[in-house]
């Protein structure tokens, strides 16, 4: 999503040295000694202090291991047994986010405050636009109550001098339905009736507070349990590394995967089903259909949007077929999927088939952990029987090109594509079933499409032209 | 005008997924000025990072000169700085 700031390169550190430790059989023994190592005593601390940032970087890694950062029932418990339970445990959890207390609490709770720039006026109309008497004025300056301020804005909206400034709470800000919100001590909390999985709060919080639950001590167990491992790679991989995508497939199986499948191939079927359910349901007179493919999507619909129900197609997702196709293949495999996103890694959860989720990031850290260099290996074969338009699934209207090649000129198209759920978006979706013109619709959660998910490591304008190289390749 | 100054950036994996990535739109950033006295260029792993410390990637050689822990735009001081010295 954003580009790589510290708080996102942090993450890929600690990823890449667990994994490391984890390659050498040392990761019991060294993985209390991270926090100490990237802060050393006579390091600058970002944040109070070296032991504070040591703490935070202590539950950062936590999470990493796939616990929930509120599960801890004893502060004093080393990194070493978490790494025990993680790999004695069977099942990975559906809710897959967890914020690291230690780190969040950083943010105000109200989010105007006074500046020194006020000049204490005459008129002080912060004051009389103030509905809850919030307002008083010490030493000739305007001081907010936090105690009654309602975050209304008026005060804001009516000072002269612009004195007074509004604060965002990042990760709140970025939530398209008001799923994150603040206990009383101050900390994040995540509300499931609400997440829609689509990993803003992950890439807007500046400290990195919020973060997934790795299966990543999940996938090291498989490896190690004698049973075949089978990767799924979502086709936005093919924008995520310098190198040829049939090379990036030959990266991931070199990590020790007994065969590697592109979910491009699961997308066929999306395509082909899609295809037949938009011609079935235009004959039967039905206004307009709507993708399925983006989980962030149909979670929104199944939490919010409820009236978008009855049009959203049928069809199963990418993964979805996949997966049943490498089911059918390896009975008795763990199945991984190589993805995008948060919503993916929920999805994972849902499927009936998939078992684990690696990100592209963790996938890269991984990558580097392994010393393994993608430009440098050898290119696998690629699928020749999969459809170009499969291959362009990642990117914006990508879904939309896929099915309407697959009808053709069986029935008109009126295509509308929705490029990111935002909460203006949200609201035009929620008027869909009376206003829309169009009668297929296209939405991904993501602006771009999952080429700008929210744990990607390749900027997405490059990863698009990548993208769609592969598909021009194809064709 | 001398020979232009070449720039190339690690596109090597360690590099790509500690920020690397992100430079690949260095020309984007470049006045015209700066663009048209440089050759830019994405290249393969340019192995500095065989010294066990990836904190200091990624990585990106203005001329002879290797800016470590790059960004756009100390990638941009740099050639600033090179480009002055031609």
């Amino acid at each position: 999503m954003a580009g790589a700031n510290n708080a996102v390169l942090m993450r890929r550190e600690l990823l890449t040295r667990l994994a490391k430790l984890y390659n050498q059989g040392e990761l019991k023994l060294k993985i209390d000694r991270i926090p100490l190592e990237l802060r050393p005593k006579d390091a600058e601390p970002s944040r109070c202090c070296v032991y504070k940032d040591r703490a935070m970087l202590r539950y950062k890694l936590m999470a990493l291991l796939g616990f929930n950062i509120r599960d801890e029932q004893d502060e004093l418990t080393p990194l070493s047994d978490y790494v025990d339970r993680a790999f004695a445990r069977t099942e990975i959890e559906q809710e897959p986010l967890t914020v690291v207390d230690e780190v969040c609490n950083a943010c105000v709770k109200t989010n105007y405050v006074v500046t020194s720039l006020c000049r204490g006026c005459l008129a002080r109309a912060c004051m009389t636009s103030c509905n809850k008497d919030a307002i008083r004025f010490e030493n000739g300056q305007a001081h907010i109550d936090h105690s009654k301020c309602v975050n209304c804005g008026m005060c804001f909206k009516s000072c002269p001098f612009h004195a007074i400034v509004y604060i965002p709470v990042p990760c709140e800000e970025a939530c398209p339905v008001g799923a994150i919100s603040k206990r009383e001590d101050g900390t994040e909390q995540i509300d499931y009736n609400k997440c829609i999985y689509c990993g803003r709060c992950i890439v807007s919080c500046p400290f990195g507070a919020v973060m997934e639950k790795s299966h990543i001590m999940d996938v090291f167990r498989a490896f190690s349990s004698g049973r075949k491992v089978v990767a799924m790679v979502a086709p936005a991989i093919a924008g995520q590394f310098k190198a040829p995508l049939s090379k990036i497939l030959g990266a991931i199986r070199d990590l020790g995967f007994d065969d590697v499948i592109e979910v491009a191939k699961g997308a066929d079927e999306t395509t082909a089903n899609e295809a037949r359910e938009f011609m079935h349901k235009m004959a039967e007179g039905q206004k307009f259909m709507t993708t399925s493919c983006c989980p962030s999507y149909t979670t929104a619909v199944n939490k919010h949007l409820p009236e978008l129900k009855p049009f959203v197609s049928d069809t199963g997702t990418p993964m979805y077929y996949t997966a049943r196709l490498a089911r059918a293949m390896y009975p008795d495999a763990v199945l991984v999927f190589v993805g995008p996103c948060l919503a993916k890694r929920y999805e994972a959860f849902v499927d009936p088939n998939t078992d684990l989720m690696l990100s592209f990031e963790e996938v890269g850290a991984m990558f580097v952990a392994r010393g393994i260099d993608v430009a440098g290996v050898a290119s696998t074969e690629l699928d020749r029987s999969i459809d170009s338009t499969s291959r362009g699934y990642p990117v914006s209207a990508g879904v939309m090109t896929a099915v309407a090649t697959k009808v053709g000129s069986a029935v008109e198209i009126r295509p509308m594509v929705i490029n990111g759920i935002n909460k203006q978006s949200l609201r035009e979706m929620k008027m869909l079933p009376k206003t829309c013109t169009a009668n297929m619709v296209e939405v991904m959660a993501c602006e771009g499409g999952c080429v700008n998910g929210c744990n990607v490591i390749a900027n997405p304008k490059i990863a698009t032209r990548q993208v769609d190289e592969v598909v021009k390749q194809a064709e | 005008m001398g020979k232009k100054l070449t720039v190339k950036i690690c596109t090597g994996t360690l590099c790509y997924v500690m920020g690397g990535a992100d430079l690949q739109l260095l020309d984007e950033q470049l006045s015209p000025e700066l663009l048209s006295r440089v050759d830019i260029m994405g290249s393969p792993c340019l192995d500095c990072c065989n010294h066990d410390d990836s904190a200091q990637a990624p990585f990106v050689k203005v001329g002879e000169r290797v800016v470590s822990g790059a960004t756009i735009s100390k990638v941009i001081d740099a050639i600033k700085d090179e480009l002055s010295k031609q």
